[in-house]
């Protein structure tokens, strides 16, 4: 069964006004598409779960989608800060924010414990830090086995997790390469999952490499073919992270107006990710395809009949 | 007391303090094997330590790479160069779990907005954490790097708004209120970790003393015993002899200006 439908299509079926979403991607393959989509249909009061909320979700903040942001490191990576996000924490401008903080341990723990349907994770962090007091969901527990202690993170569980990935086939059986973040675990641990790819497959691509499948169709709900969909991430082989953009996002975030002109003409100006690919052009596009090929080899998985 | 020997003051360095800092920070390397690296100065020292000190040091990034020989500076610890021709990519949990809770990372590396005489740091707020002046990044990684990597080490810019007599906030444990509180409440709670071991500054160099304090024990070229007490909040213990920073070698600068970081863009 296809599951492959349009962005719009996907988002308006699987976001609704009030859900927790994670779109996830530890700087790699972080699907800007999907979140400029959800900004373009207006959702409001989301919950926005990521580990590293990015400039992704210092847009859809910046643009009112969300009323809490659920992380563990908010900062534009490498370069600096996350002004329309600290613009609300400090300033409560335009409106507060809720924080709920863990480090990315604890995060990484909370979707391996929604994906298992476990009522807790323990991990070994947070000792004599300040986190359990900043936040009262990180608790310590005696281990049932003897005296040892540790700590407890509670599960996440997403209304919607959305991926992006190299390739999948309609039915949804996703794979990708490169960083892979905590995207199995966020997808396993939520309601429903969107997965927006660079390239659609067959199913015989993806029986030829199993191994390489991170996230089975069977949890997946809509399948987006969306070249580009992760600029000014990048994908690990297709193209490479547009770097200019995250240090320019340093100066257009610091100021709320022009962050709200940023938005009017790079989100609400374009109709959908094609568009949007169209306005970056030709010559930048190409300027972010990797230097040169490396391709793995391949392995030999044998017929056994 | 002899007054320390200190640089000459003042005079124009053919090289700058970050650089200084970078190499500092990458000699502090030599013999070790697996490092937990972070963004910006401790990527560039971590990689300039393995084509200097340590040729057999393994870099580790949180973002799931091990082994990663990336043949241009990342921006970010995400990038694409960290993954082609590394050793291993694994999920986060993987990485956290198996590698740093299991006990497998020698040293890890951390950042920080304010760091205290202990060597406690806070990346979360200045401030109020419900009200704060300054939101910065948070944790990341840093607070389970404390706790299970063998030994942390810091490098940072000194100023009385980052080495702080008291930190507004605790994201990372150090030497908690001194050594024998610390080792203490490691062995009750079972630490991997032997906390912080080492500070480079633009400055100069730290370790911690037998009461679990900073201590400088190297100052760099060019800078002063004076700049030095001007540029933090409490007054510091001065290793007897003071030692003065070997100024970088023509190699260790090529290798930074040519390979690591053409762009000067953490360097200047």
């Amino acid at each position: 069964m296809s599951k492959v439908a349009s962005m719009r299509e996907a988002i308006a079926a699987n976001v609704h006004d009030g859900d927790v979403v994670a779109i996830e991607g530890f700087t790699h393959l972080i699907c800007f598409a999907a979140g400029h989509e959800i900004i373009r249909q207006r959702k409001r009061d989301l919950t926005l779960a990521r580990l590293t909320p990015d400039l992704i979700y210092d847009q859809m903040v910046a643009a009112g989608t969300a009323r809490k942001l659920v992380f563990s490191w908010l900062g534009n990576p490498g370069v600096g800060g996350l002004y329309a996000i600290r613009r609300r924490v400090e300033a409560a401008d335009p409106a507060p924010l809720e924080l709920e903080e863990y480090s990315h341990f604890g995060m990484v723990g909370r979707y391996t414990a929604g994906a298992s349907n476990l009522p807790f994770f323990p991990i070994r962090s947070y000792f004599e830090s300040d986190l359990p007091k900043a936040n009262p969901l990180i608790r310590p527990i005696r281990s049932p086995f003897g005296e040892e202690t540790v700590y407890a993170v509670p599960p996440l569980k997403p209304d919607v997790t959305i991926v992006h990935a190299q390739r999948a086939d309609a039915a949804g059986d996703t794979q990708m390469w490169g960083l892979l973040g905590c995207q199995k675990e966020a997808a396993f641990a939520a309601e429903r999952v969107i997965v927006v790819v660079e390239e659609l497959v067959a199913e015989e691509v993806i029986r030829a490499d199993p191994n390489r499948t991170v996230i089975p169709g069977l949890i997946v709900d809509a399948v987006v073919v969306e070249p580009w969909g992760a600029h000014p991430s990048y994908v690990q082989g297709s193209y490479d992270r547009d770097n200019r953009f995250y240090r320019d996002w340093e100066g257009i975030s610091k100021d709320a107006a022009t962050t709200q002109a940023w938005l009017d003409e790079w989100v609400y100006g374009v109709a959908d990710r094609a568009e949007y690919v169209d306005k970056l052009g030709a010559e930048r596009t190409a300027h972010l395809r990797p230097t040169g090929a490396a391709p793995s080899g391949s392995v030999d998985y044998g017929t056994y009949r | 007391m002899n007054e320390p020997r200190q640089g000459p003051a003042a005079e124009p360095q053919p090289f700058t303090r970050s650089e200084m800092m970078i190499v500092a920070a990458a000699r502090e390397l030599a013999g070790q094997r697996v490092c937990f690296v972070g963004v910006g100065l401790p990527n560039i020292a971590v990689n300039l330590a393995r084509l200097t000190v340590a040729p057999d040091l393994e870099l580790v990034y949180e973002s799931g790479a091990f082994g990663s020989r990336p043949e241009r500076l990342p921006l970010s610890i995400g990038d694409p160069s960290i993954v082609t021709g590394a050793t291993a990519i694994v999920p986060m949990f993987e990485l956290f779990s198996f590698y740093l809770e299991g006990g497998l990372v020698d040293v890890g590396f951390l950042g920080a907005a304010q760091i205290d005489r202990f060597g406690n740091i806070n990346s979360t707020v200045i401030g109020e954490y419900e009200h704060p002046k300054t939101r910065l990044p948070g944790s990341g990684g840093a607070c389970e790097i404390a706790i299970n990597a063998r030994q942390v080490f810091v490098i940072m810019r000194q100023s009385r708004r980052s080495f702080v007599d008291r930190i507004d906030f605790r994201t990372s444990p150090g030497n908690l209120g001194g050594a024998e509180t610390a080792a203490r409440i490691r062995r009750e709670q079972g630490w991997l970790g032997s906390g912080p071991s080492v500070v480079v500054t633009d400055l100069g160099i730290y370790h911690f003393d037998d009461a679990g304090e900073m201590r400088l024990d190297s100052i760099h070229p060019g800078a002063t015993l004076e700049q030095i007490r001007e540029t933090m909040g409490w007054d510091p213990r001065l290793a007897e002899p003071l030692a003065a920073t070997p100024a970088p070698t023509e190699t260790e600068l090529r290798l930074i200006r040519e390979e690591l970081d053409p762009e000067g863009a953490y360097t200047k």
